[in-house]
């Protein structure tokens, strides 16, 4: 899915910037393209040009240069209302004098649909997000979970078949939070539409997108299918954006056969893949997910570089245990366990030695 | 949502719930409350008694001066218990018993200089009667009422000192025998004690008493046995004596008494409260015949509360029509920008009203800014330049400047609270700029329109100032001419029903709009 060919694509950036004030770029020189069908999902940090890019997919802000394109045609001139884009506001914005039926109703009389063909789509898209009882309600009288089903619903009962959503699961408490990814997601799917998700929350990203998009700087920094990303970060900012992440800084001493030597500031010698570094007096970050660091002496590969630790903090989580090392000077070392029968349980002192495997290290831009 | 809709607690115990210590819930909640309570009350009492005083009071006062009339039954008790009974249909004047207490009483005003006070009251009703009382004040004197005095006193000389009649009254069965007689040296006892600090006993007896006197002893069934041989020997001589019409002794003073309008007037206008100021503020008047239209010429109120509120509505449109796009300017505008502006809005409140208004009189005179300038491009001739003040036009141009920040504060107030997402929402849902407008944003910003209307009309309303400077006599309101009555004409009792009638309205309207619009759709931010 990441290879799309630019002629069946749907949504298209080429080129994109954007600036408010003239003197400095938002969003530098964007270039995005999705299929059809595809839930896309613009993850960053705020300020990092990811809403813009969704606000001038929606046609509320004009891109200063570039072309955007919506199944084939460039939409820069369109005014918003006639994209026929589906959104979700990050606050629901869903209008407080209408009745819930009224709010999805809308969106079809200003198409002039008849009034029978609205309630029937009304009740269709109520009964979607299993709403169907609420109809005559006003959201005020809906709780946070309900008004997004309803924000939801009246994004698509116009059959849009882009949805823009602007993190919209930003209000709701974490276990409501999960309930909806899930659904949102599984309604995406039925419908088949394509969906630009943006957020700033990384699980979020991971679990309901087919490609999520890292933004920083406004840049894409990553492009790429959830486990891709967390696996294979191209850059240190998507490594430590994403998911948890231990850095040690060194210098490469040379790269052969796909694997770098790296020496770290402390003069230690580690092994680790090379992904954006090229010869060997390079500076690096190397960065290792904490669950892929090993401690117990009989799984260390033979032959690896090995690493000594100091155990700084245990802490029981229930399904893991998490333990913080002094590595190399570095005091934020995060290794994290399965609790399983056999696993040792290290106590705050103890001194080890850890290793990993060489691809799960990842030498990055310094 | 399913896991939303929780199940009903369910109580199933019956009874007042109760406390802890067994007290019911709701007794313990308020003496735990009490306390808050009272320290609330300490802290706005200050601010509550301020406003009582200085506020509700002389509402209230105003209020009871539009019904209140004890004028006339205070100044003239004796006259008006008859005037009750005179049938004014029967005959054209009342009978002479009326004029005699009349006679009595207005001596007794005059003394105290109360009868003019009467006569601009009842001016108000009957025009002339205030000019009538001072010239009849002033003969009452004179009257030649002496012949009963001359009467007595021939009979026998101590009629003529007062220390015989201190001591006649404290003898409880010649006062009874004697009422008017004794009422009337009472009242004379009491004005020479209290207001000229003098001893009755060492005044002389005036003519009044003497036809008191006379009064009473020829009325039917008098009886004075068992009192004074004076007393008896006078009782015994009156039906000899002769005799004074004190009508014609009106009638000579000023022929104006003949009128039957002064009497019955007079007979209308007696009891202690009266509607006679709300008719009047309704254009109709209170005749001996019960209430009555004005005629066609005479009616003004009504036009003038009319005027009042097509003028307030109008000021009112015009605000909202003006205030609206420069509130939604101001809420959707930068904080920087919008701060700059709004001070723009604010600027006319750091002016004096006086100056504002007198500045439109500058600009829309007929030599004025305004016309100067059409005359100049041409597009009026200088022969019949453009009439834009002194009249409704002026009132409603100025008055809608000066209240035109009332409408914009709320409105703004509100817009703001309205976000900008809601708009996006209606374009991104496919409506067009004017329908998101008027669908999405615009009934979100009545509650805005409504404070600010509410605000503009009940301000409007009551205005005086501006429509008195720039109004002329086609521009006025109400308001100017119940000024007129408070400081002008004196005519307090109108003036407060005028005041009480546009109380009234606006209440009226106030409740009409929270049946319509609802007053919790009323938002001042």
């Amino acid at each position: 899915m990441a290879e799309t060919q630019s002629e069946d694509a749907f949504v298209e950036f080429e080129r994109v910037q954007k600036s408010y004030d003239g003197e400095n770029l938002v969003v530098k020189d964007l270039n995005l393209s999705m299929p059809r069908g595809e839930f896309l999902t613009m993850l960053g940090p705020s300020g990092s040009g990811k809403t813009t890019c969704l606000m001038m997919l929606a046609g509320f802000e004009t891109a200063t240069h570039g072309d955007i394109r919506l199944g084939g045609t460039s939409i820069n001139n369109i005014p918003p209302h006639k994209r026929g884009i589906g959104m979700v506001f990050q606050n629901y914005a869903l209008f407080p004098h209408m009745t819930v039926a009224e709010n999805l109703s809308f969106p079809l009389e200003v198409r002039k649909m008849g009034k029978s063909e609205r309630e029937q789509k009304v009740k269709r898209a109520l009964d979607m997000v299993q709403m169907g009882a609420f109809g005559g309600r006003r959201p005020a009288q809906l709780s946070g979970g309900q008004q997004q089903r309803i924000a939801l619903a009246r994004a698509l009962v116009f059959e849009a078949e882009l949805v823009l959503m602007d993190e919209p699961l930003g209000a709701l408490d974490k276990q409501l939070r999960e309930h909806m990814q899930f659904e949102i997601k599984r309604i995406a799917d039925n419908l088949g539409i394509t969906v630009v998700y943006v957020t700033h929350d990384q699980t979020e990203a991971l679990t309901m997108s087919d490609r999520v998009a890292v933004f920083d700087d406004g840049r894409i920094q990553q492009l790429a299918p959830p486990d891709q990303l967390y696996e294979a970060p191209e850059n240190s900012f998507v490594a430590q954006f994403i998911g948890e992440n231990n850095t040690l800084e060194g210098t490469v001493k040379e790269i052969r056969n796909g694997r770098a030597l790296v020496q770290l500031d402390g003069g230690e010698m580690i092994d680790a893949k090379p992904v954006n570094v090229s010869k060997a007096g390079e500076r690096t970050r190397v960065s290792i997910r904490p669950e892929r660091v090993e401690y117990n002496k009989d799984r260390l590969q033979e032959g690896a570089h090995t690493l000594k630790a100091e155990v700084l903090e245990f802490i029981y989580m229930g399904d893991i245990f998490r333990t913080r090392l002094r590595v190399a000077g570095n005091e934020d070392f995060i290794i994290k366990t399965r609790n399983a029968p056999d696993v040792e349980r290290l106590q705050p002192g103890n001194q080890i030695e850890i290793g990993w495997l060489p691809e799960d290290c990842r030498a990055l831009d310094a | 949502m399913t896991q939303s809709a929780s199940p009903q607690a369910t109580n199933g115990k019956p009874g007042p719930m109760l406390a802890a210590d067994g007290t019911p819930l709701k007794r313990s909640l308020a003496r735990a409350l009490r306390r808050q309570k009272m320290r609330a009350l300490l802290l706005i009492a200050p601010l509550l008694l301020f406003v009582l005083i200085t506020f509700i009071a002389p509402i209230a006062d105003m209020l009871f001066r539009s019904v209140e009339n004890q004028i006339v039954e205070e100044t003239l008790p004796e006259t008006v218990p008859l005037l009750q009974q005179w049938d004014h249909d029967a005959s054209e004047l009342p009978p002479e018993p009326v004029w005699t207490a009349f006679y009595i009483d207005l001596v007794l005003a005059e003394e105290r200089k109360l009868h003019t006070r009467l006569g601009s009251r009842l001016n108000y009703e009957m025009t002339g009667l205030s000019s009538l009382f001072r010239r009849t004040g002033r003969a009452v004197g004179r009257f030649d009422t002496d012949t009963y005095t001359d009467q007595f006193t021939a009979l026998d000389p101590t009629w003529e000192d007062a220390a015989t009649w201190v001591a006649m009254f404290e003898d409880d069965t010649i006062r009874e025998a004697l009422p008017l007689t004794a009422r009337t040296w009472d009242r004379w006892a009491d004005y020479l004690v209290t207001d000229k600090n003098d001893n009755p006993a060492e005044e002389d007896v005036e003519d009044f008493l003497f036809t008191a006197l006379y009064t009473d002893l020829t009325r039917d069934g008098v009886s004075v046995t068992g009192t004074t041989p004076r007393l008896q020997q006078a009782a015994g001589a009156v039906g000899d004596f002769e005799t004074v019409s004190i009508m014609a002794q009106f009638e000579d003073a000023d022929d104006d008494w003949v009128n039957p309008e002064v009497m019955r007037t007079i007979q209308t206008y007696s009891p202690p409260y009266t509607s006679g100021y709300f008719l009047n503020a309704v254009d109709m008047q209170l005749t001996p015949d019960g209430v009555e239209a004005r005629e066609e010429n005479q009616r003004i109120y009504g036009l003038l509360f009319k005027r009042t509120i097509f003028m307030s509505l109008t000021i009112t449109l015009s605000c909202i029509l003006l205030g609206y796009p420069v509130a939604w300017i101001l809420a959707n505008l930068p904080m920087r920008t919008s701060n700059l502006l709004m001070i723009l809005v604010l600027l006319p409140f750091w002016t004096s009203l006086l100056v504002r208004t007198s500045a439109w009189k500058v600009m829309l005179q007929q030599q004025g800014v305004i016309n100067d300038v059409l005359v100049w491009l041409g597009l009026v001739n200088d022969a019949d330049r453009l009439v834009m003040i002194n009249n409704q036009f002026g009132t409603i141009v100025a008055m809608t400047h000066i209240l035109l920040p009332f409408m914009i504060l709320p409105m703004y107030s509100v817009m703001q609270t309205i976000p900008p997402s809601y708009l996006r929402a209606a374009k991104s849902l496919g409506a067009t700029n004017w329908t998101a407008f008027w669908r999405v944003y615009f009934p979100q910003s009545v509650p805005g329109i409504g404070a600010g209307s509410i605000l503009v009309f009940i301000l409007s309303i009551g205005y005086y100032i501006t429509p008195e400077i720039v109004g002329g006599t086609t521009g006025t309101f109400i308001s100017n001419r119940i000024a007129y009555h408070i400081s002008s004409s004196l005519n307090w009792g109108l003036g407060a029903a005028l005041g009480a009638i546009l109380l009234a309205v606006v209440l009226l309207l106030y409740w009409a709009y929270d049946k319509i619009v609802g007053i919790d759709n009323v938002k001042l931010g």
